[in-house]
Formats: C-alpha cells, structure tokens, sequence
C-alpha cells in the first residue's frame, strides 16, 4: 500500500510540490479550501460551462428571434409561434404516444424476463448478456440494421408475415394509425400513433430492455426469499405472490425505472433519426418534440425557436418528475 | 416443467434480441440481390468477404475509426480523472455549500443534452472550435453521472487508510494517484468505460459541430454513407457491422463494469 510515498520522480514529484502548495489555508475536517478548489474546479468548471450554463442560456435564447446566429429580441413570440403551431403539438402528441408505449412495456416485459431469469439456475448469466447486448451497441447502427428488416421490398418482416399468408405492411413508411391497419380501416387512419411510430417504440423497448432486466434482476435479488416462500406455504399462487408480495417491495425498483425512463424518454433522437428520416414520408407521424427541435435547428437555422422548443421540453420533464415524485409517496414503499 | 417453460420462454426472447445482429452480420457477407430479396435465411449462400475491401474502398472507415477512437479515448481518461477528484472531495472531504453544489452536479444528470445543445453550439462557435477535435472531446470531459459514481466508492471506504497515509506525511493528491485511485479501480474502469462507449455511440453532437469530412466519427461517417450508398443494402450492413462489433467486443470483455453501474445507478440513488 504505501509504495513510493515519499516523493518520487515525473508526476509525483509535481504532485508532492501541488500538494504542497495547496495544503495552506483552514483545513477543515481534513480539506483546506485550496485543495478543495483544486479537486473540484476541472469537473465543476466544465459541467457549469457544458451543463448549467446552456440551461440558463436556453431560457435567454428562446427570447430572441435568432436565425443562424443572428437576430433580435422578441420577448415570448417564439412561445406563442409553438403554442398556435400545429407541427408542434402534432410533435408533443408522438412524444406522448412514444413515452406510453415504451416505458410501460419496457417494465412489464423487463419483469416478465427478470422473473423468469429467477426461475433459473443454470445460464443465468448468459442470458442477461445477451439480453443486455442490444443496450450497449450504437442506436444509430443497429437501428439501421432494423430499418432493413422492416423495408417494405424485401425485409424481413414482409417475408414473415407472407409465410403466414397474411398482408404486407408497409412498417416504417406507414403514416396511418396502427389501429386502422389492424381493424382493416374499421377506426379511422389518423386515431391512434402510426404503424410507424409503433415500429420506433418497439427497437426501443428492444434497444433499452437490456438495462430495465439488469436493475429488476437486482431488485427481485434483494427480496429475502423467505417471504416469497412463507406466502407459498400459507396457499398463496404464484400470480398472488407476485401480486402481494414481489411487486410491493419492488415499488422503489420500478418507481427509478419510470422516472428514468421518462427522462430517456423524451430525449429519444437517434432511433427516430435513424429509422424514419431520410426517405419516407410519415406525415410528421414520427417527429417527436427532439426531431422537431432538431429539424428547426439544422434545417431551417431558427435557433430561438429551437430554444423556445428545449425549454418547454425542460419544464415538461421537470413537470413530470414532480408529478410523478408526488405520486411516489402513495405507491412506493421503501423498507 | 416450470422451469423448462422458463427456458423456452428465455430462449426465445433471446433469439428476438440477438436476431438483429445475426442478420446484420449474416447480410453484410451476402451479394447485393441476395441481401435485398427477404431471404428469412440470414446466412449467404456462399461468404463474400470482398464485401469488406467494397466497403472500405468507398468510404474511409478507418479514418473514421480513428477519429472516434481518439476522440473517445481521450473523453473517458478525462472524464476518469476528472470524476476521480471531484467524488473523492465529495466523498471525503468537507466543505461548505457542499450539498447544493453536489445538487447542481446532478441537476445536469437530469437535463438531457438534446436540450441544451444549441447554447453549446453557439459556444463552440464562439471558442472558435467548430470542425475541430476540441469540439468533439471538451465538452465532454466532464460528467455528473461519473462523479457520482465515485463518491459513492468512496463513501463506503474505511476512513482508516486515509489517516495512515497522511500519517506518513502524504497530501491529498498523492493519496488519491498511489492508494485512492487504486481502492475504487473497479468505478474507475467503469466509470472509463461508460463515457468511451457514450462517446463511441454519439451522433447528435458530432454530426452538428463538424462538417469536415475528415472529422467524421463513425456514427457520422456511417450516417454519410447511408446517403451515399444507401441502396446497397449488404454494404450498408457490413458498415454497420464496422460500428457496432468493436463495442460488442469490448462489452464482452468488460461486462460485469457495465451490470456494477447500472445497479449502482438503480439502488444507491
């Protein structure tokens, strides 16, 4: 352990003298302020210019008419454009449809695999590799692997569902809802998130699965087994166990998982820029609030909009954090 | 009987998840109709491994390769040290304002960065950084979730070992490079690897603070090969299969870091 610590050559030597000089000033409860600063200034410095300072700058750009980096101010123009904008709302309604579909399925699916995963002794770890695999890889790459799959000429979705006699779709290209594909035009083709978006929720929920298992796996190791066999033996079914006991002491488990979800949630940009844009056209069915932002941006140069657009993305997530926390006290219990 | 259901039900979920990847693998080896006519068969009739050569021959992905291998090896060592010295004066020490400034630190965790990039676009610019490697790797040398990492390491360290070295005679800096870092390598390594691979899998960024072609990372090198030669499917497969096989590889090697924070960012929260 206590190699070379009397001072030795190259850094430690410029280590010893910094550690030196910076030992002066009131040490307080083993740190002097100098030495303090010193370890805190490189992270501190960079998040405040790269982390905090955008945010406060976001609220002041969204103020001014700025159009590739010129323009006026223009007081809450920007805000009152977006809340008359039809785009925009039409982008709050598939981050809203996106957020539904995802998180909740990404739960129940990512429980139905970590119960089972339980249920297991041998290969465990095998399987949760693989299904950790997708989370760690590129979204970007693999989804345009997906994009492939799900090409109307030729993927490979189209040739299943031959196979079953049944229809081709035309997946990611489809503007129409999901629903109106199912009924066969029975509801009404704009009711409901596209058959497209539908297709971006689910590499989605493919693509982050791996990490809702992996934190599920954790909190159902934690469950003392006892309980779970004490409900057993007094008559209980698995469903009830599952019901009564499991779910309950898993609640601060699944209360971290829709809160993180939710944040991730909402800044989905690469799925949706990898699968549907370039080529296609799905009638704005697929531009969430990020596109939207995106597109205003690098597009069309309309910085203070694109600002106005990130601050009530801001105040959404936000919003919904506390909503949520509010709600936490009624379900989640802790110990 | 429950517990061979269990497998089978296992064993499919697994087959959906990899599928992907054994289809991307399988197409990029195929020729050009073969990889564009729905075969369910994911594997080619006969291998093309001319595909690779074709590949390379129209875009420099080794360049790309490069870049982002710079870019993101520099981004986790300098997230690593700079995370090393703001846990441990977290963790370790105390001073004033501490709570609110570790607040703040996590705040940013909460922001995504799809919202506050144009600001930091507009500071780019003003740095006069745009197309350049500065702007690719600085910004990024920092960040919350890493210093939270470590702190957390570091409070649940013995304080013991701290005051027998200063007992030596030895400062705070010299602490943290000869015992410090060594005691919460396994946060290191994962805390290294965390901010490599988000580097590696970043498109938003790169694709708005560079144009040069020269700059690309492969996420953008591989987006501009989409438009280039985006008909071609089994190209467009074996590039892909570029990006993602080397993280897969490095995943495999370090996987049980990635499961560690994972959970330490589900259960010390």
């Amino acid at each position: 352990m206590s190699r070379q610590l009397t001072p030795g050559y190259g850094v430690d030597r410029v280590l010893s003298w910094l550690d030196d000089r910076l030992s002066g000033g009131r040490e307080v409860h083993g740190g002097g302020w100098r030495v303090t600063t010193f370890l805190l200034s490189p992270a501190v410095l960079l998040l405040g210019l790269f982390g905090v300072f955008p945010i406060v700058a976001t609220l002041v750009l969204s103020l001014y008419d700025l159009r590739y980096g010129e323009g006026t101010f223009s007081g809450l123009a920007n805000y009152r454009e977006a809340i008359h904008s039809p785009a925009f709302w039409n982008s709050v309604k598939v981050t809203v449809y996106y957020l539904v579909g995802v998180v909740p399925v990404s739960i129940v699916l990512g429980f139905v695999i970590a119960w089972g995963l339980m249920n297991i002794t041998r290969g465990r770890a095998l399987f949760r590799t693989l299904y950790f695999l997708p989370y760690i890889t590129s979204a970007y790459a693999a989804a345009l692997v997906w994009r492939a799959l799900l090409n109307p000429q030729g993927g490979l979705l189209n040739a299943l569902l031959a196979v079953f006699h049944l229809p081709a779709q035309q997946w990611l290209l489809e503007p129409r809802g999901v629903l109106h594909v199912i009924s066969g035009g029975y509801v009404a083709a704009d009711v409901g998130p596209s058959l497209a978006l539908c297709c971006v929720v689910a590499f989605d929920i493919w693509h982050g699965l791996g990490f809702v298992v992996v934190i599920l796996l954790a909190g159902l190791s934690s469950i003392p087994r006892e309980l779970e066999d004490a409900a057993r033996i007094d008559g209980a079914g698995v469903l009830q166990v599952i019901r009564h006991v499991t779910l309950p002491l898993l609640t601060p488990t699944l209360y971290f998982l829709l809160l993180v979800g939710t944040i991730k949630g909402f800044q989905a940009f690469n799925s949706f820029y990898a699968l549907t844009q370039s080529g296609g056209n799905t009638l704005g069915t697929t531009e969430n609030l990020v596109i939207y932002l995106f597109a205003n941006f690098y597009d069309n140069g309309r910085w203070g909009y694109g600002a106005a657009i990130a601050t009530l993305l801001l105040v959404a997530i936000v919003g919904l954090a506390l909503v949520q926390a509010r709600f936490a006290r009624r379900w989640v219990h802790y110990g | 009987m429950k517990r061979s259901l269990s497998y089978i039900a296992l064993t499919v979920f697994a087959g959906i998840m990899v599928y992907p990847f054994v289809w991307m693998a399988g197409t990029a080896f195929k020729t050009l109709p073969e990889s564009m006519g729905g075969d369910l068969n994911p594997f080619p009739a006969t291998w093309q491994w001319g595909n690779i050569a074709t590949t390379l021959a129209e875009a420099p992905f080794g360049q790309y390769f490069f870049n982002s291998i710079l870019v993101s090896t520099i981004v986790g060592l300098s997230v690593v040290i700079t995370s090393l010295m703001a846990g441990y004066a977290f963790g370790r020490l105390r001073f004033r304002g501490q709570g609110l400034l570790f607040g703040l630190v996590l705040a940013t965790m909460m922001v995504p960065f799809e919202i506050t990039f144009i600001p930091n676009f507009v500071l780019i610019t003003r740095f006069g950084w745009y197309n350049s490697y500065a702007a690719l790797i600085v910004p990024w040398c920092a960040n919350a979730f890493g210093v939270f990492l470590v702190r957390q390491a570091f409070l649940s360290l013995p304080n013991a070992y701290y005051d027998a070295a200063v007992m030596d005679g030895c400062g705070h800096l010299r602490f943290l490079r000869h015992i410090g870092a060594s005691m919460v390598k396994p946060t290191l390594v994962t805390v290294f690897l965390f901010a490599f691979l988000g580097s590696y899998n970043a498109l938003l960024w790169p694709l708005v603070v560079t144009s040069d072609p020269s700059l690309r990372v492969v996420q953008v090198g591989l987006a501009s090969f989409l438009m280039d030669s985006g008909v071609r499917l089994n190209l467009l497969m074996c590039a892909s299969s570029f990006v993602i096989v080397p993280s897969m590889v490095l995943f495999l090697f370090t996987q049980r870091y990635f499961e560690e924070s994972a959970l330490s960012s589900g259960l010390k929260e």
